[in-house]
């Protein structure tokens, strides 16, 4: 016997792990399953396992406290050897996580593989879903610059909304009544030692039952799951159609781990860390907090719902969202697994899927959001707009520059997307219909009525009035068009 | 186990030995449910500590609030609005410079004065005044106030949230210390005046 062999076999006397790990890595898979479409799984775990080996190096330097973690990671990115490249691996893994998360949740749905026996498999999957969120949210906390603390403001806000108990909840959150130095505290304990222990004990129980009940077979139209017939059925495929998982299946999955960490390490070289930004002083107001990346979608859902929807939505979709993916293997445990059979399955992942992509698309820009230095930093009004002007129409250009009304309104292609383009409003609206509008306001725009002198109003409007194409009329009400026509 | 020394029938004897089994065994399981009672009676005497200690920052709101000077009157022109900065009165030596707080000081005549929270109604974010319009802007999802702090455009449901104000001598004060939510009472105060007498309660209802 060989010295190697020798101290196997003296550990294994002891550890009595070889024959259940020899088991594990025999265990039969269908042959179509080695495929190429079953790689996430493994990836999600092994970013997971990046990040908690890059989240412990940055945890050496990293100071969780509100004075001076912004200090510790600005450290971090300038002054310690390669401390920008762990916190670039760290940021990047989380992005790559929460995107192979997601594109693991939506094959599994796809390929119907939370059907019988698999259900907790896909329950405990929805767990992780939800804390590998909360991790990327505790993490933006965690780089403590100006969007984290509005982004915490942002959190108690909503949880304000909660009916009776939501004062509470606040001080829960912020572990007291400000946004301050017991709140990086406790949202440091959720990010490093609650959410990961959670995630860890749930993640070994989902990579259990895969490998006890044996990965998803390759749905097939007409193969269709009954609880009395599907374990039979399943061990036969693998005997007849099935190779070993180490090596047949599990050598893709080497792969695209490899793969995937070398891409975020190519992503950390290349586009380096995240932030951090401003200092989290709350008396610097001038500021424009935006979510990370895989929140922006909720950014856009909280500015396009009309106010009174808000609260209920806040407080009722997530439950529901939840409610709906915890049921679904419960609901749907038996049938068809192939999405040749499964329409509305095929719709609701486009519809959620293209429904994700145009929110967050409309969240990188923030069309609703007032451009706050448009009106002072930005091109003057362009020359076309006032070459025929008169005196009046040119003090009103000036009314229109100095009163923000750009901060909400482009033109000439520059200005704030809160409200429409004014480049071509004559053809739209009316004197009487302009001079309405500026006063009164109304349809989203504040009403300028007691902040405008008449004098700056008629400016204002004989201005606008002028905003129409060369070749296109000015808008009329019928009135003044029969009067017109009549002289 | 102590044996009695009689002579059975080996199958009486082994009757005997059943019957002592099935004794242990049911005072083992006794025992255990013991040991699991004594468990659960320890963990509740020990577990109403933990969830007060858990609990400890969830107070009223008064208990937050005590009122701040924003100083001296003088600081805040009549019919001009200006941002103030004041530490919060609840705070630990390890806030940094997050135990600041900004605040919107509307000097409306000599003696009357609104202050807002920085806060937008909606989600919180910081909103900014802009003079010349005479408007509050929120950056993140437009809302937008008017100079009294009503709600003019956007999606917040409500002005501005108000702080209780008074002048006490020559320097303003307002009662502050936490951060104003829609749970908060703060978004019960109304819109207040100024108290000209230092000596006597709250803030009336400007009217």
């Amino acid at each position: 016997m060989s010295r190697m062999k020798r101290i196997y076999s003296w550990l294994d006397h002891r550890l009595q792990l070889g024959k259940p790990l020899l088991e594990m890595a025999e265990h039969p898979i269908p042959n179509r399953t080695a495929s190429w479409w079953y790689v996430f799984g493994s990836a999600a775990f092994t970013l997971l396992m990046l990040q908690i080996v890059t989240g412990i190096l940055l945890a050496l330097v990293y100071v969780p406290s509100a004075g001076e973690a912004w200090n510790s990671l600005n450290f971090l990115n300038h002054q310690l050897t390669l401390g920008w490249f762990l916190r670039a691996m760290h940021g990047w893994g989380s992005n790559f996580m929460v995107a192979v998360v997601l594109i693991h949740m939506a094959q599994v749905f796809l390929f119907g593989a939370y059907k019988y026996p698999r259900e907790l498999t896909w329950t405990l999957g929805v767990f992780l879903l939800l804390m590998t969120l909360g991790m990327a949210f505790t993490g933006q906390v965690m780089r403590f610059d100006q969007d984290a603390y509005w982004g915490l403001g942002i959190g108690a806000s909503i949880l304000s909304r909660v009916p009776v108990v939501g004062g509470s909840l606040v001080h829960m959150m912020l572990g007291g009544p400000i946004i301050a130095g017991a709140t990086l505290s406790r949202f440091f304990t959720l990010h490093v030692f609650v959410i990961p222990g959670l995630m860890l004990a749930f993640t070994f129980l989902h990579v259990w039952m895969v490998l006890k009940l044996g990965i998803n077979e390759w749905p097939m139209p007409g193969r269709v799951v009954r609880r009395s017939t599907y374990m039979a059925e399943y061990h036969e495929l693998t005997e007849k159609d099935g190779r070993p998982f180490v090596p047949g299946g599990v050598w893709k999955d080497a792969v695209f781990s490899a793969a995937i960490i070398a891409a975020v390490a190519v992503c950390a070289v290349v586009f380096g860390p995240f932030g951090p930004g401003g200092q989290p002083d709350p008396t610097i107001i001038q500021t424009v907090p935006k979510p990370d990346f895989f929140f922006l979608w909720l950014y856009a859902v909280l500015s396009y719902l009309p106010p009174s929807l808000e609260t209920p939505f806040l407080l009722i979709a997530p439950v529901l969202g939840i409610a709906a993916l915890l049921g679904l293997p419960f609901y749907a445990a038996e049938g068809e697994k192939s999405w040749h059979r499964r329409p509305v399955a095929i719709l609701v992942l486009t519809t959620v899927a293209v429904s994700w992509g145009v929110l967050t698309h409309l969240g990188t820009y923030t069309p609703w959001s007032p451009h706050m230095d448009a009106w002072s930093g930005g091109p003057a009004i362009p020359a076309r707009f006032l070459q025929t002007a008169g005196p009046v129409e040119r003090e009103g250009a000036v009314v229109f520059q100095a009163k923000q009304c750009r901060n909400c309104h482009s033109i000439g292609g520059y200005g704030g997307q809160r409200g429409p383009a004014l480049d071509d409003v004559a053809t739209r609206l009316t004197e009487d219909q302009l001079i309405r509008q500026v006063l009164q306001g109304g349809g989203n725009m504040p009403a300028y009525g007691k902040n405008l002198s008449p004098a700056e109003v008629t400016a204002l409007v004989s201005f606008l009035k002028t905003l129409h194409p060369a070749n296109e009329p000015s808008a009329a009400d019928a009135a003044q068009a029969a009067t017109a026509f009549q002289r | 186990m102590n044996e009695s020394g009689h002579e059975h029938s080996s199958e009486n004897h082994s009757a005997v030995v059943r019957e002592q089994d099935r004794l242990t065994i049911s005072r083992r399981w006794l025992l255990l449910k013991m040991g699991i009672a004594l468990n659960a009676v320890v963990g509740v005497a020990i577990t109403i500590p933990v969830v007060k200690y858990l609990f400890a920052a969830v107070k009223p709101d008064a208990e937050y609030k005590s009122w701040v000077s924003l100083g001296p009157v003088t600081n805040f022109p009549v019919g001009e609005t200006r941002l103030a900065k004041f530490t919060n009165p609840v705070r630990r030596s390890w806030d940094g410079e997050t135990d600041g707080v900004a605040c919107w000081v509307r000097r409306v005549a000599e003696r009357e004065f609104q202050v807002f929270a920085i806060n937008c109604a909606h989600l919180g974010c910081p909103v900014r005044w802009f003079p010349q319009s005479q408007l509050f802007m929120c950056p993140c999802h437009g809302g937008v106030y008017y100079a009294d702090g009503s709600r003019a455009s956007g999606p917040p449901e409500r002005g501005l949230f108000p702080y209780e104000v008074r002048v006490v001598g020559d320097s303003l004060q307002i009662k502050a210390g936490e951060m104003p939510t829609l749970s908060d009472s703060a978004s019960l105060v109304q819109l207040g005046g100024v108290k000209t007498d230092s000596s006597k309660g709250d803030a009336p209802c400007r009217g």
